[in-house]
């Protein structure tokens, strides 16, 4: 479904252009999850940025159901990302002007597939409703990733990006959204993406991918 | 310690070069209007100072001929050898080319050196100022102005008012070609003990008091240069909206810095000085700055206001600016002060900053429900003290106050209207995009608002201002044709030659109309009284405002009087009411006349009778009726066979046009401080959006990463600019309606003593509306391209781990 | 020579007046373009007692030694100055270059009034005709059938007077034959005297009408050389002896030794000139007079008549306050001989 081949990416620096990735390869199937691990500064997260949409590669190719997201044009790029990918940022980046019930249905809407069943079930899985009318600076850190989480599935997207999406919670915590993410996850039948450095959050995903200094190690 | 804290503080400048020249540029502006506008009250006032001290003594009685007539230059010597201190004057204006000088013949010998321009007295007068061909002491710019006349020669003086000659008195007889003739004459000082009363000497010479309190001139100027200062003032308002956008944000953004220079160690105290000194150095560099600025801007504006003052009023002003000191430091005190008004709040939050709160920048200015609630309560606490100044108190002042006052609570309420209009809208609109672009808006409502209020005001100042000279020019050109009804206007040299006129005009037009005027006072008020003689061009075309039955009948025959609009609202005088005439019978109002362009006080009554009040008033002018087509015929039968000089035949096309040359001058400076207020207004927008713009993006980059293109953002964050430009036009609109109801209901009958109708002008609301959305598309169009072209690593910054 | 003093004093009185001429003050530069005193010149009257607008410089002066009938003393002065701003121009009008001045004072032993006045020729405001005779500033005037008899009128916001003065004695030509020498490189002028007049008239005060009698002299002096560039000072005295001589004196103060001249006028009239020298005068007392030390005690000599007389000033407080100060007041005179004169000093800084 997802496939990454040959992806190279370089940022300018002060002696020149500095490279981040170095040609790399990966694939990834509906419904399967991958951890991609690294020390700082070893390219995942642009890895993702890249993977997402957000970011285009210098060389090679991300196809995502036999779309090249390189090839899009800046309209169609984004389409594609309304539709298809859902994306959970470590520091959440919920729409501040928004309440919770709103950001939670944003994307789904902005892809014209909102589902309102579907938005209340996941809130209510998600233990969001007593704070559906909140604004996100009202909320914890916690609550707050839960409803990056919920807007990442609404819109069912067929893959979920993470980015270290417990960086911010405390262990437990962390782990309680974690498998409430995998559960929904595996429940919208999506792939996952999950950059971390954590190594318990490594161990719940179904496959992981280790990267240094820009090449795929392990 | 200091050294190093300073360092932290300054080096946000240094890396926000934007904000400092936003910071610099807005207090330098509002310093520039204020202090241009001072300048120029300065300069007028000094002139009238002058003007006022040249009638050869600032505080010395004169002799003058009771019926206005030149002084034989006999009585003059008589009054010397029977022992009067008195010395002569000779005034007149000269013709030159379309403008005219004024001469000013003295008699340097018996006149008091403190009474003659500086430069005669120190430098002194040589033989060639006393005999011919005499000098011109003249200040600097008459002497350019004059360059190249065949005048006599000029030299410079410092004190010598302006479009004025100060000249030995023969010479001025002799350029005026007034040989033998005195004006007046000074008295200079007490009589020798041996000397005769006045009465015996010259019995037709009436000793007169000096003006006081800076001469007539100033009196009546200063509703115009109140006018002025209010517009001053109000341009100044608006550059603060800015001076304070641009110090809320720096000291937003330095929050951090403050904790961290707090943290380690440097108090309170400390922190709160080197704040302060560092925003004292600011303004005064912006404000030195404005200064100049702003003499740029009086030097531009002056001639304007001179031009002005001398149609207007009469007044001469000199048309270029002297640089006074006091003036430079009245202007950099106001920049200062400014900045402690804009800064003050800022300063209180730093003194408040608790020292170990989370070090992350709140939302700038974030709106909070219990900021807008004080918002309204000043709003309308500002706005009942307004209308109970406005109706308690009486004045310019206070019209102003009351102006004012409702100004700045309109722009109080303008967050809350438009946070109002925009829940409205959101509420109707459907789709996330919508619900979002509402919400979105509303929430960077506070960061914009100082510019949006900035905004509110030059344009509710613009529609207003603009609406009350358009009313003005409509009422006052339908006026000019009815009161200029007669086709020719002449004036003759002498009471002889006005009867040989008359006899010469009898067979030639349809009616000879004597106009003739004297001094007088109504209710102890100074009062121009006018003669006329009854005829069809009074009865069909005078412009009464209220009038009683008969009005012209009774008028005529004398049994009442006419007063304009000035005095009957000075004096509350009405039709019904009873004055007294000077020979002290009492006639009642019959009707009340629009006389606008007239500082004074008016009065018309039958000639029959006003030749008994007033005897041996010159009888010199005349208004002619006869048919347009020969007016031409009659004005060169004039001059060629009657022989009359051509600047005394005026005909009512160019009395027209003149007159309507002088409305247009008037308010030239108003439209040019209009102009500049709009453009700071604008300017407020620009820097507000540049400075949202970057911090935009932690809002922006989630909605690009859910799926919205960076072109698509910017055509929303323009689409967002221009509808708060609308919707601070459409908030505006009343509010200058309001500006020019009070400005024409009020402030007219304060400042003039008229009061003028409301017309609307739709078209100028669009032209201003259009052009209120192009500012802000303008100050839009840069954020919005710059969205565009942003490359995605700068939003993916964003969500970077490392935060 | 009175007044020879004032060929500078009263350029400078007219300087330092409203009108700071420059046409004044510039004496030196164009003094060439006006007539200059001749030794050749005869005096001839009454034609001399009109003004002579060719020379730059011209007053006629008036002082006079009073008594009222119970024997208080009184002076008083009356002097119209005329100076050219060029020597040739209009007659009439205000275009003409003559301008006038006039002082007037009163004096006591306890006050002294003064008065000053300005005008330009032309305008009918001042100037001197001789038949009649008037010279005349404002409403000062001192007009008669002629010069040798006169009223003298003048007046001040304080005082006024009203005096006729009849001439007893002839005209007297002073130095050379009406031709006075004023320093030792030359400079001069043409001076005569009428020093014969009995006065009487009355004098309004402030305190009242006095009706006095006395003797009063006139000096006639016209020029266009300004002062000798080291002098910067005169004491001008003239006397009336009980004898019924008369005495001028006066010393030019300077840099380099003093410049002094007499005449000494007989009772019929004869004058004798003194050159350089003959006449003494030296300072016995002063008084604080207006900021500064004025001599107001003197003695005064001339060997040659066997004079050496004391001059007291009646009031040591007659400054002239006036655009250009000086003093100017009667004196007794013991010694020798007894009488009364005037007494003017400038440059007592």
């Amino acid at each position: 479904m997802l496939r990454v081949e040959g992806v190279t990416k370089s940022y300018p620096g002060a002696d020149g252009p500095v490279p981040v990735l170095r040609g790399i390869d990966l694939a990834l199937d509906a419904g399967e999850t991958l951890a991609l691990t690294g020390e700082s500064g070893s390219g995942k997260s642009t890895l993702l940025h890249v993977i997402g949409g957000l970011d285009t590669p210098d060389a090679g190719r991300v196809v995502l159901d036999d779309v090249e997201i390189g090839a899009l044009d800046d309209h169609r790029r984004a389409r594609l990302r309304r539709e298809r990918i859902g994306v959970i940022f470590q520091q959440f980046n919920l729409v501040p002007s928004l309440d919770a019930a709103a950001n939670v249905a944003f994307q789904a809407r902005l892809a014209g597939r909102c589902d309102p069943d579907w938005n209340a079930e996941l809130a209510r899985r998600l233990g969001l409703e007593a704070h559906l009318r909140k604004y996100p600076e009202q909320l914890s850190g916690g609550q707050q990733q839960r409803v990056a989480i919920g807007r990442a599935l609404a819109a069912r997207p067929r893959l979920v990006l993470a980015d270290e999406p417990t960086g911010n919670l405390d262990e437990e915590s962390g782990a309680a959204v974690l498998t409430l993410m995998l559960e929904l996850v595996t429940e919208t039948g999506a792939a996952l993406l999950t950059v971390t450095h954590s190594r318990a959050l490594a161990e719940r995903m179904g496959r992981r991918v280790h990267l240094s200094r820009g090449v795929v190690s392990a | 310690m200091i050294a190093a804290g300073l360092q932290a503080l300054l080096s946000h400048w240094w890396r926000h070069p934007f904000q400092l020249v936003t910071l610099m540029l807005g207090l330098a502006t509002a310093t520039a209007l204020w202090s241009g506008v001072q300048a120029i009250n300065a300069e007028a006032r000094a002139s009238y100072d002058r003007a006022a001290q040249t009638l050869a003594g600032p505080a010395r009685d004169t002799l003058a001929r009771r019926d206005g007539e030149p002084i034989a230059q006999e009585t003059y010597i008589a009054l010397r050898r029977a022992g009067w201190a008195v010395s002569p004057l000779l005034e007149g204006r000269l013709d030159l080319d379309g403008t005219s000088l004024r001469i000013i013949g003295v008699d340097p010998f018996t006149l008091p050196a403190e009474d003659l321009p500086e430069e005669l007295g120190q430098s002194g007068v040589d033989l060639s100022f006393l005999t011919p061909p005499g000098q011109l002491v003249v200040d600097q710019d008459t002497a350019d102005r004059l360059e190249g006349t065949d005048l006599p020669p000029r030299i410079t003086g410092r004190n010598v008012p302006p479009n004025a000659a100060y000249v030995d008195i023969g010479t001025a007889q002799r350029l005026l070609g007034r040989n033998g003739e005195l004006s007046r004459l000074v008295v200079t000082g007490p009589s020798d003990l041996t000397a005769p009363p006045l009465e015996e000497v010259a019995p037709d010479l009436v000793r007169e008091a000096p003006e006081t309190g800076g001469g007539e001139i100033a009196r009546l100027t200063d509703s115009f240069h109140l006018n002025l200062t209010a517009f001053g003032l109000l341009s100044f308002a608006v550059g603060l909206f800015i001076v304070r956008g641009a110090i809320g944000l720096a000291f937003e953004q330095r929050r951090p810095v403050f904790r961290t220079l707090r943290a380690l160690g440097i108090g309170r105290g400390v922190l709160l000085g080197l704040l302060s000194a560092e925003l004292l150095v600011l303004a005064l560099i912006a404000g030195t700055l404005g200064v100049a600025l702003g003499w740029l801007i009086a030097t531009m504006l002056l001639p304007d206001v001179a031009a002005t003052l001398r149609g207007l009023y009469g007044a001469d002003v000199e048309g270029t600016l002297s640089l006074r000191p006091v003036w430079w430091l009245a202007g950099i005190a106001i920049a200062v002060l400014g900045t402690a008004i804009a800064a003050a709040g800022s300063l209180v939050q730093v003194a408040r900053l608790p020292l170990l709160a989370p070090a992350q920048p709140r939302a700038w200015a974030r709106a909070s429900a219990a900021t807008m609630r004080w918002q309204a309560v000043g709003a309308v606490l500002l706005a009942v003290t307004g209308l109970l100044v406005g109706w308690v108190g009486s004045g310019l002042v206070s019209s102003f106050l009351l102006l004012g006052s409702l100004l700045v609570a309109a722009a109080l309420m303008l967050p809350i209207f438009l946070h109002a209009v925009l829940a409205g809208l959101a509420r109707v609109t459907r789709g996330p995009l919508a619900e979002w672009f509402w919400a979105d808006t509303r929430q960077q409502l506070p960061g914009l608002s100082l510019a949006l209020m900035a905004l509110l005001l030059a344009l509710a100042a613009n529609i207003g201002v603009g609406t009350m000279v358009q009313s003005f020019r409509l009422t006052f050109t339908g006026w000019l044709d009815q009161r200029l009804a007669a086709e020719l206007y002449v004036t003759t040299e002498t009471d002889a030659e006005g009867r040989r006129l008359q006899e010469f005009l009898a067979p030639r037009v349809d009616a000879v109309l004597p106009i003739r005027s004297a001094d007088g006072e109504i209710a102890g008020r100074p009062v121009e009284f006018y003669g006329f003689a009854h005829d069809v061009i009074y009865t069909d075309h005078w412009p009464l405002i209220d009038q009683s039955p008969d009005v012209w009948t009774r008028v005529s025959s004398g049994q009442a009087v006419l007063v304009n609009e000035q005095l009957a609202r000075r004096a509350d005088l009405w039709p019904g009411d009873e004055i007294a005439l000077p020979d002290g019978e009492n006639v009642p109002v019959a009707g009340v006349y629009s006389d606008y362009g007239n500082p004074n006080a008016q009065a018309m009554i039958g000639l029959d009778r006003f030749d008994a009040l007033f005897p041996g008033i010159p009888r010199r002018q005349f208004a002619l009726r006869l048919d347009e087509g020969r007016v031409e015929k009659l004005t060169r039968a004039l001059v060629t066979e009657f022989g009359l000089p051509p600047g005394n035949i005026s005909d009512q096309a160019s009395v027209k046009q003149f007159s309507l040359a002088i409305f247009e001058r008037t308010f030239a400076v108003t439209s040019a401080l209009n102009v500049l207020t709009l453009g700071v207004a604008g300017f407020a927008i620009l820097t507000s959006l540049m400075t949202l713009a970057t911090m935009r993006q932690p809002q922006l980059a989630p909605v690009w990463a859910l799926g919205l293109t960076r072109a698509r953002l910017a055509r929303l964050e323009l689409l967002r600019a221009a509808l708060l430009a609308a919707l601070t036009f459409v908030a505006a609109l009343p509010v200058g309606l309001m500006l020019a109801w009070i400005l024409l209901q009020v402030v007219n009958v304060e400042a003039f003593g008229w009061k003028l109708p409301l017309h609307f002008f739709p078209r100028d609301w669009l032209v201003l509306a259009g052009l209120s959305l192009l500012a802000a598309l303008l100050a839009g169009l840069a954020p919005a391209r710059r969205l565009v072209r942003m490359p995605p690593s700068d939003l993916l910054k964003v969500f970077a781990n490392e935060r | 020579m009175r007044r020879r003093t004032l060929i500078l004093g009263a350029g400078a009185t007219l300087a330092a007046g409203p009108l700071r001429a420059q046409g004044f003050a510039g004496l030196g530069e164009t003094s060439e373009t006006f007539a200059q005193p001749s030794p050749d010149t005869r005096l001839v009257f009454p034609g001399d007692h009109a003004p002579h607008p060719a020379f730059r410089i011209e007053w006629w002066y008036v002082t006079a030694n009073l008594a009222a009938a119970d024997g208080t003393p009184y002076g008083v002065q009356w002097t119209l100055f005329r100076s050219a701003l060029a020597p040739d121009g209009p007659t009439d009008g205000w275009g003409n270059p003559q301008a006038w001045m006039g002082h007037a004072a009163v004096t006591s032993e306890t006050r002294h009034l003064a008065a000053e006045r300005l005008a330009r020729g032309g305008i009918g405001q001042a100037g001197v005709t001789v038949d009649p005779f008037r010279a005349a500033i404002d409403d000062w005037a001192l007009e008669g059938p002629s010069l040798t008899d006169v009223t003298m009128r003048a007046a001040g916001t304080d005082f006024s007077y009203d005096l006729r003065l009849a001439a007893q004695g002839p005209f007297v030509l002073q130095g050379d034959e009406g031709y006075s020498v004023k320093s030792a490189s030359g400079q001069a002028s043409h001076y005569y005297s009428q020093p014969f007049y009995r006065a009487e008239g009355t004098l309004r005060l402030p305190d009242g009408d006095v009706e006095v009698t006395g003797q009063a002299w006139l000096d006639r002096e016209w020029s266009s050389q300004p002062l000798d560039e080291g002098q910067n000072g005169w004491d001008w005295f003239s006397l009336h002896l009980d004898g019924g001589e008369k005495l001028m004196g006066f010393r030019l103060r300077g840099t380099g030794p003093d410049f002094t001249a007499a005449t000494w006028i007989a009772a019929d009239g004869t004058p004798t000139p003194y050159p350089d020298g003959a006449f003494g005068a030296e300072p016995l007392e002063t008084a604080r007079v207006a900021g500064r030390d004025v001599p107001v005690v003197w003695r005064v000599t001339l060997p040659d008549h066997g004079l050496d007389v004391t001059v007291r000033a009646l009031n040591p407080e007659c400054w002239m306050p006036l655009a250009f100060p000086y003093w100017e007041g009667p004196f007794m005179v013991e010694g020798s001989h007894s009488g009364g004169g005037y007494l003017e000093m400038t440059g007592y800084e």
